[in-house]
């Protein structure tokens, strides 16, 4: 192991070159409130940090193609403060939102909770409901791919030695569209959910669901897309039946273990309420919209 | 001159100008700015930084441990082991506590410190940590107090035999005593009773979870003279144990006191200040060094787990005539639970005739119980008074108009024989029926419950000294720690004592070599104590003053009366003088005549018990099974709150600590016998958030043998908290909960099954 270092680049291309240099003994840090984290548990001796936080692409919030490209280092607090994304995602402010507390989402970040890849992250259900794509960067240059495909394990993402996340694109809004994210944790705060729900629904003038996408957290190693679920809505008024066979769906697609933070029956029972509880919330926004 | 114990000088007619208001602390501005100094605050030239390592085995033999790699690591100054401490008897006190801070034959917890290094810098002791090569024998462990009770269970300590057992077997076992404590004659009463009911509870450990951990600076010096820096409950009780094991004299120790962030009974022992001065010794440097909070989670003590069966009687007309109780207290690998508090403690608050109970106290393989609020008294009372609620439920009675009917009053004669003086429980039964809280409907939706608590409050060895400066001024020394604004509210009874404004006054907290024996500040004991010998000491200096005021204008003593700050004339007999302050006196006669002070040390008694009663409103999400606490109030006995917003955050603390226990807070352990959730992330404390504003009603009926009428306020507080919230959730619904935590995977277990069969029992 090489004593700790520390690096904080200013552009994307030096981060790369960094992290290729070093082999797989860096470590990315945005926030830091996982890494530092680790790093004092002594579960990580990594010889390098290369911060992120002073690269301006990754720091911005900007409209594009009629949706929103945010800044992999964007922090939650930053999220929470910009009044455009909010009214577009209420939901995915609501995941980083409830991630620790004040003081935590004035450093942590979308991608760092992305790239944690933590079964339990709570922006990463709204993110993958919202339909978010992950622009990444990395030695054989650029690539794109749906947030829902970054998470492979506990602790694992797809990127490829040498590669960073930089940025999200969040796709245009349709008309009485909403979404929301909501999770169950035995505190109000503070705590990791135990199992959590992102919705993200459109209507058409009749209110009938013409789009929707579940996905559940922290009820299988990786954060969940659950089709099943979305296939409740879709078609139906959102009215109680559909609510029932979403939950049904939400407690079928369930592959929890028993663990500190949780019984698999507990989140068995659990993950539907939840599901169906963020629903009715999504769809009150999606007839205001 | 009579001491102040055989004429506390109480009159409830005394008018105060200063007792019973609200000052700033002195010691406030600077823990809220970040200035105040805590025990890994200090700094010394040379000062290494100690490590120490753990056990990752709930329980195994030690058989080798090789630090030679660890001493070859450049900037590591020492490294120690068992062979450094004196090896003392097993089983015994001191055999005990030396094994608990350093491993020896064996480990008995995960966690269990095993070797710890000095360095010239953290990540260099942690370094050395890696490369000490320990041989561990694994063996078989167990957690569970019930487990370890049954005759096959894995021994911990093969010399342990049962205390209290006549013509028990010579085997060994892990149940460390059994303690019978009964009177009346309980089969009697319980022929008498109209409704008996019998239950069975259970409660998880929970840890103290102060914010501060353990953290203290050591320096053995080149005489042999040890000087500790540290946050503790007792400096008198630290260097004693210290002296004990580390087989030296107490005065060569010196353990001074830094700012505590919290005790609640958790640094009432220590853990890590003797490894800080071994490690020094062998490296001639001071050492410092500092929990984390994962070792804080697994080596220092929790509370007892506990199971227990409880049976109550009562008769038609509303009166309890039985009670009986068999209890299991675990106390994790050593001795030292003071688990008979528990069966003490638990009906203490009603006028029983008939008691019975059995307690038993069990060693497991988990960090040794350290004392907590009412050691061992609220996981009991949980149940207690869930039966007692439901008890009036049954013969439709008020639950409060039940426990007034019932409650003990002054000349009862309790099951460990004390006979109650001035007692105020149904004083404050009467406060809680008027409150606010209790006179407004339980909302739609939510269930309300009420628990009542009591504890003995505590008095012992107390010292303290006084003294006016020359510019009149008053400064105070103190033996005991301050874990909750002590401090303060001894400053403003000596103020009101010496007639001075309260910011002329200051209290310092003396280190173990500064005064004579103090207890620990536990059992809700420091401000009684030890304002009881700084109110001894403050009417010492106040006779002084008297001496010098009659010098100087030449007259008999008995011709100066002292008030307000002054002396004057007894009468205009006298003579006519101008009253003499504090301040002219000192100067005057300072240099002259010497300092003019007080010292007072006493063992103090006269203590006055303490009861409390819990109001709880919950509403409980049916589908999830999480609760939030609506409202709540306590309702309790100050004796007389010398500062009441000290007063109220105690009573705030109790119930906010009760509130943590109660819903979410337990330890998770793994089949391997480790610890899982040592974090505050996943061992879930209440954070703000979760609860509402604690509502306070100070009731004052005054304790006749302290000065103010004191009683103490520390452990009351929480000792109704587990049973009132259970209560409430029972009434929410419709099954009352006898397991601990009433966490949401629990409480939706139990809905299910009443949603399944209508809601019939538990
Ligand atoms: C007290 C506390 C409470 C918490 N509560 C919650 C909670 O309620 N919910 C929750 O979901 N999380 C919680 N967390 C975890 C953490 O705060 C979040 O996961 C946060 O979003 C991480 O962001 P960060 O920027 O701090 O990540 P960092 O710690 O900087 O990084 C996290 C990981 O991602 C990698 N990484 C970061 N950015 C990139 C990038 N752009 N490209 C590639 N890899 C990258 C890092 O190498 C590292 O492995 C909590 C943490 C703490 C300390």
């Amino acid at each position: 192991m090489a004593e700790e270092g520390y690096v904080a680049p200013h552009t994307v291309d030096e981060v790369v070159s960094l992290l290729v240099e070093a082999g797989g003994d860096a470590r990315v840090m945005a926030g830091g409130t996982d890494v530092l984290v680790q790093l004092h548990a002594d579960l990580i001796e990594p010889g390098l940090f290369v911060d992120i936080k002073n690269i301006p692409e990754l720091r911005t919030i900007a409209a594009e193609a009629g949706g929103f490209r945010v800044g992999a280092a964007v922090t939650s607090m930053e999220l929470v403060d910009h009044e455009a994304f909010n009214a577009a995602w209420p939901g995915v402010v609501e995941g980083v939102a409830l991630i620790g507390s004040v003081q935590v989402q004035g450093r942590a970040t979308m991608g760092g909770n992305l790239c944690n890849a933590s079964p339990a992250a709570d922006s990463v259900p709204p993110l993958i409901a919202a339909q978010a794509v992950a622009a990444i960067v990395g030695p054989g240059g650029p690539r794109e791919v749906p947030v829902e495909d970054i998470i492979t394990g506990p602790g694992q993402t797809s990127l490829d030695q040498g590669e960073i996340l930089v940025s999200f694109l969040f796709p245009p809004r349709a008309p009485h569209s909403g979404d929301c994210y909501m999770r169950l944790t035995p505190r109000t705060e503070m705590d990791i959910a135990v199992v959590g729900a992102g919705i993200n629904l459109t209507l058409d003038d009749a209110g009938t669901c013409v789009a929707a996408r579940v996905a559940l957290g922290a009820v299988a190693p990786t954060p969940l897309l659950v089709a099943q679920a979305a296939d409740a809505l879709i078609g139906s008024k959102v009215d109680d039946a559909a609510m029932a066979k979403l939950a049904t769906a939400a407690s079928s697609a369930c592959h929890a273990i028993s663990d500190k933070r949780g019984t698999k029956l507990y989140r068995i029972k659990t993950v539907g309420v939840i599901a169906r509880r963020a629903a009715e919330k999504a769809l009150e926004r999606a007839r205001k919209n | 001159m009579a001491t102040i114990l055989e004429e506390s000088g109480f009159s409830p007619d005394r008018k105060l100008k200063i007792v019973g208001t609200n000052p700033i602390k002195h010691d406030g501005p600077d823990k809220v700015v970040g200035r105040a100094k805590f025990g890994a605050d200090l700094i010394l030239p040379g000062m290494l930084f100690g490590k120490i390592l753990r056990s990752p085995h709930p329980h195994a033999v030690l058989k080798s441990i090789d630090i030679s790699k660890a001493e070859a690591l450049p900037g590591v100054k020492s490294v120690v082991t068992r062979e450094d401490f004196p090896e003392l008897p097993r089983g015994t006190q001191w055999g005990n506590l030396s094994r608990n801070i350093m491993a020896r034959e064996k480990v008995f917890y995960e966690g269990h410190a095993v070797a710890a290094v000095a360095a010239t810098s953290e990540s260099i002791a942690k370094k050395a940590l890696k490369l000490i090569d320990i041989e561990y024998e694994v063996l078989p462990h167990v957690i569970d107090p019930i487990e370890a009770m049954k005759p096959d269970a894995p021994i911990l300590h093969d010399d342990l035999r049962t205390k209290g057992v006549e013509g028990a077997e010579d085997k060994p076992t892990n149940v460390v005593e059994r303690l019978d404590l009964a009177m009346g004659d309980v089969e009697k009463g319980f022929a008498e009773a109209d409704v008996v009911i019998e239950r069975e509870f259970d409660s998880q450990p929970m840890h103290q979870g102060y914010i501060e951990p353990q953290g203290c600076v050591a320096s053995y010096g080149e005489d042999g003279g040890i000087e500790v820096w540290c946050c503790n409950q007792g400096t008198h009780a630290y260097r004693d144990q210290i002296a004990a094991i580390l087989e030296t004299d107490s005065s060569k120790i010196r353990v001074s006191q830094s700012e505590m962030g919290g005790g609640f009974g958790g640094k009432v022992g220590f853990y890590i200040e003797p490894v800080a001065i071994v490690l020094s010794r062998m490296a001639r440097r001071p050492v410092k060094v500092v929990l984390t909070r994962n070792e804080v989670f697994r080596s220092t003590g929790p509370v007892a787990a506990t199971r227990s069966r409880i049976k109550m009687g009562a008769t038609k007309d509303g009166r309890i005539v039985a009670a009986e109780a068999e209890l299991v207290f675990q106390t994790g690998a050593f001795t030292g639970s003071m688990f008979f508090n528990g069966p003490m403690a638990m009906f203490t608050r009603y006028a029983l005739e008939n008691i019975k109970t059995v307690s038993y106290e069990v060693v497991s393989n988990r960090p040794k119980v350290a004392a907590f609020r009412a050691p061992c008294v609220p996981q009991i009372v949980f149940g207690v008074e869930g039966i007692v609620s439901e008890l009036a439920d049954k013969l439709g009675m008020d639950p409060i108009d039940f426990r007034l009917k019932n409650a003990a009053e002054e000349g009862y004669t309790t099951l460990y024989g004390v006979t109650f003086g001035r007692i105020g429980f149904v004083e404050t039964l009467e406060a809680a029926k008027k409150c606010d809280h209790y006179t407004s409907p339980v909302p739609e939706g939510h269930g309300r419950g009420v628990a009542a608590g009591f504890w003995f409050n505590r008095g012992g060895d107390t010292t303290g000294s006084l003294t006016i400066t020359p510019d009149g001024s008053v400064t105070i020394l103190l033996g005991t720690s301050d874990v909750a604004g002590s401090r303060v509210s001894i400053c403003m009874m000596a103020a009101e004592e010496l007639g001075v404004p309260l910011d002329k006054v200051r209290a310092v907290l003396g280190d173990s070599s500064a005064l004579g024996n103090n207890r620990v500040t536990a059992g809700s004991r420091t401000t009684f104590s030890s304002g009881m010998v700084i109110i001894d000491s403050a009417r010492q200096a106040i006779a002084e003053l008297v001496k010098r005021a009659a010098e100087i204008w030449d007259v008999p003593e008995e011709g100066v009366v002292f008030g307000d700050g002054y002396c004057r004339p007894s009468s205009s007999n006298v003579g006519e003088f101008e009253p003499l302050s504090i301040a002219e006196i000192a100067a005057k006669t300072s240099v002259s005549h010497g300092a003019i002070s007080g010292h007072s040390e006493m063992n103090v008694t006269g203590e006055g018990p303490g009861f409390g009663l819990h109001i709880v409103d919950v509403e409980v999400d049916k589908e999830t099974g999480r609760v939030d606490i609506k409202r709540y109030t306590v309702v309790e006995d100050a004796g007389k709150a010398i500062h009441p917003q000290q007063v109220e955050g105690q009573y705030q603390g109790g119930a906010v600590q009760g509130v943590g226990w109660a819903l979410n807070e337990a330890y998770v352990y793994g089949e391997d016998g480790r610890l899982q959730n040592s974090s505050f992330l996943d061992y879930r404390m209440p954070v703000a958030s979760d609860v509402p504003m604690i509502d306070t009603v100070i009731v004052e009926v005054p304790n006749p043998k302290h000065p103010y009428g004191l009683r103490g306020v520390g452990e009351v507080p929480v000792v109704p908290t587990l049973g009132a919230i259970g209560n409430a959730i029972g009434n929410a619904i419709g099954v009352r909960p006898q397991s601990l935590p009433m966490s949401p995977p629990r409480l939706l277990e139990l809905i299910d099954k009443v949603d399944n069969n209508g809601g019939n029992g538990s």
